[in-house]
């Protein structure tokens, strides 16, 4: 059956600023948007540039703008979504090439808030035991695949760049809360600043966009509770 | 790697400041008093009182009464919580809308200048009050 979809293309070497093209591909409803991007590409016009990599919600590389929403387009059957189907970049980000954004700046919030375990006490022999209900307190937040539909979905992040961003606080939280590692104040520090923690404005489009179904505003709200008690 | 202009850097650099983590306790505890405050206000001057009968006499009656200190005190606390509340998320507002340079200077600045001459106003009028007639 026909699937009509609409996206935004955006070529940096001819054109000003992005504009929507319209394709009709045939497709199963069942299918996924991802395959009909690709449909797209594969059979109407090559120049179509995207990321994808898995195709199975895994990466986390194929993060857009779908009917107004981030989600994967991997993950996002066609059925589900209202014709046609518009697609974008996700917002927030410099476009390097229709649906490619330049996530460096994301990733550098992302290494901002140190996510790797700090632990310089002499290594036991065999592992760093964690109780089941230590390790629960940081379940959610391991979930994280970095595809920066949190992110991108934060109309706080939007209007200010220099907020540090949901998924950093993903990350930070994964530590903060894990009973192994020995810098969450150094953590709390860098998340207590006014680019962190505090410019959340508990809009929760952080939570509706994960893919991942992690409670983002829930771990941000865990990271200001713990700012304030400690 | 040199950044394209509309890509941004990790991270500010830090001020060590916790002043937003006050501001933001402020703003829930505020908001939590005001309800209280501000609908004992509205019950007050709406429900048990005839909005025709609240007038001067109303008023100077209250704030020199035997109760006088405690009806201003009341009154002060409102007007003060209010206006930081509203000041403070106004500038909440500014801030993430208006990127740092001189508009948003300005804006913070009328911002301050015409909430602390209200409150300099509403102060005085509420304790340097009394009655004439
Ligand atoms: S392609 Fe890997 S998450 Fe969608």
């Amino acid at each position: 059956m026909k699937v009509a979809l609409r996206i935004q293309r955006f070529n940096p070497d001819t054109d000003k600023s992005p504009h929507f093209e319209d394709y009709t591909v045939e497709s199963e409803l069942t299918d996924r948007i991802l395959d009909a991007i690709l449909q797209v590409k594969g059979l109407t016009d090559g120049t179509l540039t995207l990321r994808k990599s898995c195709a199975h919600g895994v990466c986390g590389s194929d993060g857009m703008r779908i009917n107004g929403r981030n989600a994967l387009a991997c993950r996002e059957l066609i059925m589900n979504h209202k014709q046609p189907i518009v697609i974008e970049p996700m917002k927030g980000f410099s476009i390097i090439k229709d649906l490619v954004v330049d996530m460096e700046p994301f990733f550098n919030k992302y290494k901002s808030v140190k996510p790797y375990l700090i632990n310089d006490e002499a290594a036991p022999a065999k592992e760093r035991p964690q109780s089941e209900k230590d390790r629960m307190k940081f379940e959610d937040t391991t979930k994280c695949i970095l595809c920066a539909c949190c992110t991108t979905s934060c109309p706080t992040y939007w209007a200010d760049s220099d907020f540090v961003g949901p998924a950093a606080l993903v990350a930070a939280h994964r530590f903060i809360f894990d009973s192994r590692d020995r810098a969450g104040e150094e953590r709390l520090d860098i998340v207590g600043e006014k680019e962190g923690a505090w410019k959340c404005r508990t809009i929760f489009n952080c939570t509706d966009a994960c893919p991942r179904g992690i409670q983002v505003t829930q771990a941000i709200g865990e990271i200001k509770r713990k700012e304030i008690f400690g | 790697m040199s950044e394209p202009s509309t890509s941004y850097g990790s991270r500010p650099a830090p001020t060590g400041s916790a002043f937003e983590l006050f501001a933001w306790l402020f703003m829930r505890l505020s908001g939590v008093l005001l309800l209280v405050l501000a609908l004992g206000h509205l019950v007050i001057m709406h429900l048990i009182n005839n909005v025709g009968n609240i007038n001067y006499e109303f008023v100077a009656g209250r704030w020199s009464g035997e109760l006088g200190m405690f009806w201003r005190g009341y009154d002060w606390l409102m007007l003060m919580l209010a206006m930081v509340h509203g000041v403070n998320g106004l500038r909440t507002i500014l801030e993430d809308y208006l990127r740092p340079g001189k508009r948003r200077t300005l804006a913070l600045s009328a911002l301050y200048i015409i909430g602390i001459a209200f409150l300099a106003v509403g102060s005085v009028v509420i304790f340097a009050f009394k009655r004439v007639v």
